[in-house]
């Protein structure tokens, strides 16, 4: 049961993170104040390097020193950014890197 | 809430339902091989309501991620948002009460393509339609996470291996960021200082310094790139 309330409080955190996220600047925003210079810069410059973040914290786990020394995640990664400078499929090139890195992590590695 | 709006509004979502319904089902299926069920990933669709923070959300509970933790990922990952909404003050100001809340609450990515691009017609009242257009987004997202949590229960096949589907999701939009802009500093950052984070803290602790860190390299470059167009 305490597993269930660790659950039950995270997905609240971060509900209400996310719905904070959204609403500040209504609240802050909403009458006639400018928002300062950095926080729009940084708001521009911000979700390229994010997103770069995000792609390293999928692969914090990777092992590059013992087998597969993570050929499985760079075969699918190549994959999926092969996949989608071809077709500029969003759901294609998930789809079809998920499979193929389903396929050798069961199958091969 | 006119039936007219909606109507307006249906087919400029087409394009959302495709891809909600299925990135929702992979958000579905991967919370169902953490062993949360079908009701976890509604539940987490419909309060939380952003793509990128539930299937990192699926990884904060699977590894039981500390609260503080969460709060400081869900604050970086979804950043975003808070210049969405600078963008659409002007948009959404005229609208009042449960309606204007609603339309704040769901201002997804996908959401905000489509309504910061939309012309409603003439004849249709833009509230409504900017209502519908979020209201119909979010049923799809949450249809998907429900059937793809049913249908991980099903599943005939193993599904060792389903979580890449965090990885190609960023790897994806990072891709696609690269090839619409031109200058490329500031994903190289977020790649390089996450990299270097990561050989000096490990796996565990190196999530906040880089996230530190890419502010401050960012702010160190600010007078550099602030002049650049597409960002």
């Amino acid at each position: 049961m305490s597993e269930f309330f660790r659950s039950a409080a995270l997905v609240a955190v971060v509900t209400a993170v996310t719905m904070l996220t959204r609403f500040l600047p209504f609240l802050f925003f909403g009458g006639k104040r400018q928002p300062p210079k950095a926080v729009l810069y940084l708001g521009r410059a911000l979700p390229c390097a994010i997103m770069g973040m995000l792609v390293i914290y999928c692969l914090r786990n990777v092992t590059l020193l013992v087998p597969p020394h993570g050929i499985p995640e760079l075969a699918g990664i190549l994959l999926a950014v092969v996949l989608h400078i071809w077709k500029r499929n969003t759901l294609l090139s998930i789809g079809g890197s998920t499979v193929v890195y389903m396929l050798l992590v069961q199958l091969v590695f | 809430m006119t039936k007219q709006a909606l109507k307006a509004a249906f087919p400029g979502t087409l394009p959302v339902l495709a891809g909600y319904v299925v990135l929702g089902m992979g958000f579905g299926i991967l919370l169902q091989s953490k062993g949360y069920s079908f009701l976890w990933a509604g539940i987490m669709s419909l309060t939380i309501y952003a793509g990128s923070m539930q299937y990192v959300a699926v990884d904060l509970l699977s590894s039981g991620a500390a609260l503080l933790s969460a709060v400081l990922m869900t604050l970086v990952i979804n950043a975003r948002h808070l210049f969405y909404g600078l963008s659409m003050l002007e948009k959404y100001r005229g609208v009042r009460g449960a309606k204007k809340f609603y339309l704040i609450f769901s201002l997804t990515d996908e959401t905000y393509s489509l309504v910061c691009a939309a012309r409603p017609p003439r004849d249709v009242d833009p509230a409504a339609f900017y209502f519908w257009t979020s209201l119909l987004n979010q049923c799809y997202w949450v249809a998907g996470s429900i059937l793809g949590g049913l249908l991980g229960q099903v599943l005939p096949f193993d599904t060792t291996g389903v979580d890449f589907a965090m990885t190609a999701l960023f790897v994806v939009i990072f891709t696609d960021q690269w090839l619409t802009r031109k200058n490329h500093v500031p994903a190289l950052v977020g790649i390089g200082v996450s990299v270097l984070c990561l050989l000096l803290f490990g796996p565990d602790r190196f999530i906040i310094p880089a996230m530190v860190g890419i502010a401050a390299a960012l702010m160190f470059l600010r007078r550099r790139l602030e002049g650049v167009e597409d960002l």
